[in-house]
Order: C-alpha cells, then sequence, then structure tokens
C-alpha cells in the first residue's frame, strides 16, 4: 500500500485537513491498522515540499492539523498515472489493486479500464512464468507454479471485483 | 502487424430474445495462438462458433484467409470447416464406440484420404501425443486426459490452417491439462497453426500468445505495459 499515493488520491476529491485525510484512509484502507497522525502530517509536508500538494494558511485553532491541503496539477498527474499503470505482478497485490480501484471510483475514473490493465500485466507475467516452467527443469517448474497459482488468485480477485464495480460504486459515492 | 487471417467486425448474434454478442470487434495474425477469456455467459463460445462458420452472425462482417465468411452459403462453411478448421471441445467430442485410431482417421475418411493412408496418418499423430499403444482402444475406455489427446491428434491429422479449443482442458485434473496445453501449443506452434482458444481459465489462457475478454458479448483488448517508476 502507497499511503503518500492514496492520501493524494484522497486529496484529490476536494482539499482537506489532515483530520479528514487520516478520517478517510482508516474508513476505506486502515482495516484495524489506523494510520498514525505523525506519518498522515510527515506524509503531506513531504507531498507539500515535492509540489505535489499546497497547504493553506493556518486556520483559528493553530497547530499543525488546522491546515487545508490541497492537490496540485503535479499531483493530480502522479494520481493518474499511478491509478492507470498496472503493479507489478507479485503475489500478495490486493491491498495496492483495492486502494486504486476505490480511490479510481472515488473520483470518477475509468477503474474497469484499469483492472483490465491489470490483467494484463498479470497475463504477461502469467505467459513468462508458463514459458519458464515449460522448458525449465522440475524445480523451475515448481517455482514458476507457485507464482503462476498466486497470480491466478489475484486475477479471480480482479474478475469478481470487475463484476461487482457498480455495487462498490454506489457504496463509495454514497459514503 | 502483419493483415489478420481472421477477422471480425461489429458481430452481433441472439439466440432468441437472448443476445450473445452485442458488436464483437475481434482479429487473429496467422500464426498466432489467441486466447478469448471472459466470465460464463459472456459470448465468448459463441464468438468461437461464428469465427469458425458454425453459426452465421445476425449482424457484422467474418473474414477467413479473405474469404467471407458471413456471406457463404452452408454447404460451402461445412467444406472450410472440414478443409481448413479443426476443433477441440471440452468433452472431445468422440465417438466412444470406435477405437482411437478410428476417430483420428474418420476426418481424413470424410475427406477421401485412402483408407491406409488415414490410418497410418493417425498412427503417427497418435504417436506424437504419447498414445501409440492406444490406437485400438475405444475411446470410451480411455482416460480423460487420454481421450482429450485423441481428440488433440484427430484435430490436428487434417492440417488444419486454425485450431479452435473450447476450453480444451475444461474436464480435465491440472496436472493432466497442463500436459494437454503443453501438446497442444507445442504442436500448434511447430505445424504453424493459428489458434483460437476459448477459456475462463487464466493458466490455460497464459500459454496464448495475446488474450482478450468477452464481456457483455463485446471484446476487449488487454493492454501490457511497463510499470510506473514514480512515487511509491
Amino acid at each position: 500500500m502507497s499511503v503518500p499515493l492514496t492520501l493524494l488520491g484522497l486529496l484529490e476529491r476536494e482539499p482537506s485537513h489532515g483530520y479528514d485525510l487520516k478520517r478517510d484512509y482508516d474508513t476505506y484502507f486502515g482495516r484495524g491498522k489506523p494510520l498514525p497522525y505523525g506519518q498522515v502530517y510527515a506524509t503531506l509536508a513531504r507531498l507539500a515540499r515535492d509540489g505535489k500538494a499546497v497547504a493553506g494558511e493556518a486556520e483559528p485553532g493553530g497547530g499543525p492539523d488546522r491546515k487545508r491541503y490541497a492537490i496540485t496539477p503535479a499531483g493530480a498527474a502522479e494520481v493518474e498515472a499511478w491509478l492507470a499503470e498496472p503493479s507489478e505482478p507479485e503475489p500478495h497485490l490486493q491491498t495496492v489493486l483495492f486502494a486504486k480501484v476505490v480511490l479510481a471510483l472515488m473520483l470518477g475514473h475509468p477503474a474497469e479500464h484499469y483492472l483490465d490493465v491489470q490483467r494484463g500485466a498479470h497475463l504477461r507475467r502469467m505467459r513468462e512464468l508458463t514459458e519458464a516452467r515449460r522448458a525449465g527443469p522440475l524445480i523451475d517448474t515448481l517455482l514458476a507454479d507457485y507464482g503462476l497459482f498466486h497470480l491466478e488468485a489475484d486475477l479471480h480477485w480482479i474478475d469478481t471485483t470487475t463484476a461487482r464495480l457498480g455495487e462498490l460504486a454506489e457504496l463509495v459515492r454514497a459514503s | 502487424m502483419s493483415s489478420p487471417l481472421i477477422w471480425a467486425r461489429g458481430v452481433v448474434k441472439s439466440f432468441g430474445q437472448t443476445p450473445a454478442l452485442r458488436g464483437a470487434d475481434v482479429q487473429v495474425t496467422a500464426g498466432e495462438i489467441l486466447a478469448v477469456m471472459g466470465p460464463s455467459g459472456s459470448g465468448k463460445s459463441t464468438l468461437l462458433h461464428c469465427l469458425a462458420g458454425i453459426f452465421p452472425p445476425d449482424e457484422g462482417e467474418i473474414s477467413f484467409d479473405g474469404q467471407r465468411l458471413d456471406q457463404m452459403d452452408e454447404t460451402r462453411r461445412t467444406e472450410l470447416r472440414r478443409t481448413a478448421f479443426g476443433f477441440v471441445f471440452q468433452f472431445g467430442q468422440l465417438v466412444p464406440e470406435l477405437t482411437a485410431a478410428d476417430n483420428v482417421a474418420l476426418p481424413l475418411l470424410l475427406g477421401r484420404v485412402r483408407r491406409k493412408a488415414a490410418y497410418q496418418a493417425a498412427g503417427q499423430w497418435l504417436a506424437r501425443l504419447g498414445l501409440e499403444d492406444k490406437g485400438d482402444r475405444r475411446t470410451g475406455e480411455l482416460s480423460g486426459g487420454e481421450a482429450q489427446r485423441v481428440a488433440v491428434a484427430r484435430a490436428l491429422a487434417v492440417g488444419p490452417r486454425v485450431l479452435f479449443a473450447d476450453e480444451p482442458t475444461g474436464s480435465l485434473d491440472s496436472l493432466t491439462g497442463e500436459k494437454v496445453m503443453d501438446l497442444l501449443t507445442g504442436l500448434a506452434r511447430e505445424q504453424g497453426v493459428t489458434m483460437v482458444l476459448v477459456t475462463h481459465d487464466a493458466r490455460v489462457a497464459a500459454y496464448a500468445d495475446r488474450q482478450v475478454v468477452v464481456r457483455d458479448g463485446r471484446v476487449t483488448a488487454l493492454e501490457t505495459s511497463g510499470t510506473h517508476g514514480g512515487l511509491r
């Protein structure tokens, strides 16, 4: 899970305080592992330093949590590139893919297309492993099988999520 | 990319009131193995049947080697299926009362190959598939994997230009399915046979050169690209 990109994606919806970002992150992506406040503000500071977000004036009440952050065009481009490009196909990708799908639906981006791109990347890796297992000794076959079965499980998740995108979009937009 | 051996544009096919294809576009290059994936009921098998000239489309164009299948009468399409296409289906569709050699020789005999030559070719193909000692066994007595290898031998014996395979490992266990796919795709590549492979199984689709997905009766080509090297 990329915390900076996920926070940046949440910022793309609307300018937000760190508190709001942490609440939404914990609701959708935390799953029993809440994001520490310190990490939220450190990440926002880095995003601002790198020109991907800008911090507004401190609002009454003082303290870092009273600044409202907004995404910059460079930050929005970074989010778009992250969502659109497939992640490296490897086992246990679900949390990253899940974050991408939810953010894409929140932002009105083409989640189904992103899932198809990821499906293509997975199948390309599966082709490579299939070729490796066909040409190689038994040890290579067994190692390739391990990768193939895990990638296949990811693909099942991608297929099921694609079939449930409408339902998920309604849930995300209603909350 | 060279010109496609098979292409379909805007293919629509319904069964009664139920639409199966709603404007499917696809193309297959000579020598390519194309996997057609998709969930149950998506229209992927209907697409295979249309590309193979088994089902005439309600609308749209289908071409094989410059000939319009959608404009051919049934007699010509049957002739094309017998001479240029080979088929492997999920359950083999062999004649269980006939021997393995009979099943492989049958399409050759129907194509007026002399009996001796047909059985000689059948024996050679069965040997290629590791079934040299099974030629005189009735296919109803063979295991699922053996029967499916007979089906592959029968499909390739006619020297097809295109092999249409619909869930060819769907009734087999994982290891047996892998052996069948190794043989099927290995021999197709060796013979330069183009293949359209319908499957819901990603591991089977991974044997293909390219994959498309049929969803709600339309075809989506899958992209493959590099990874993003920016903020992580």
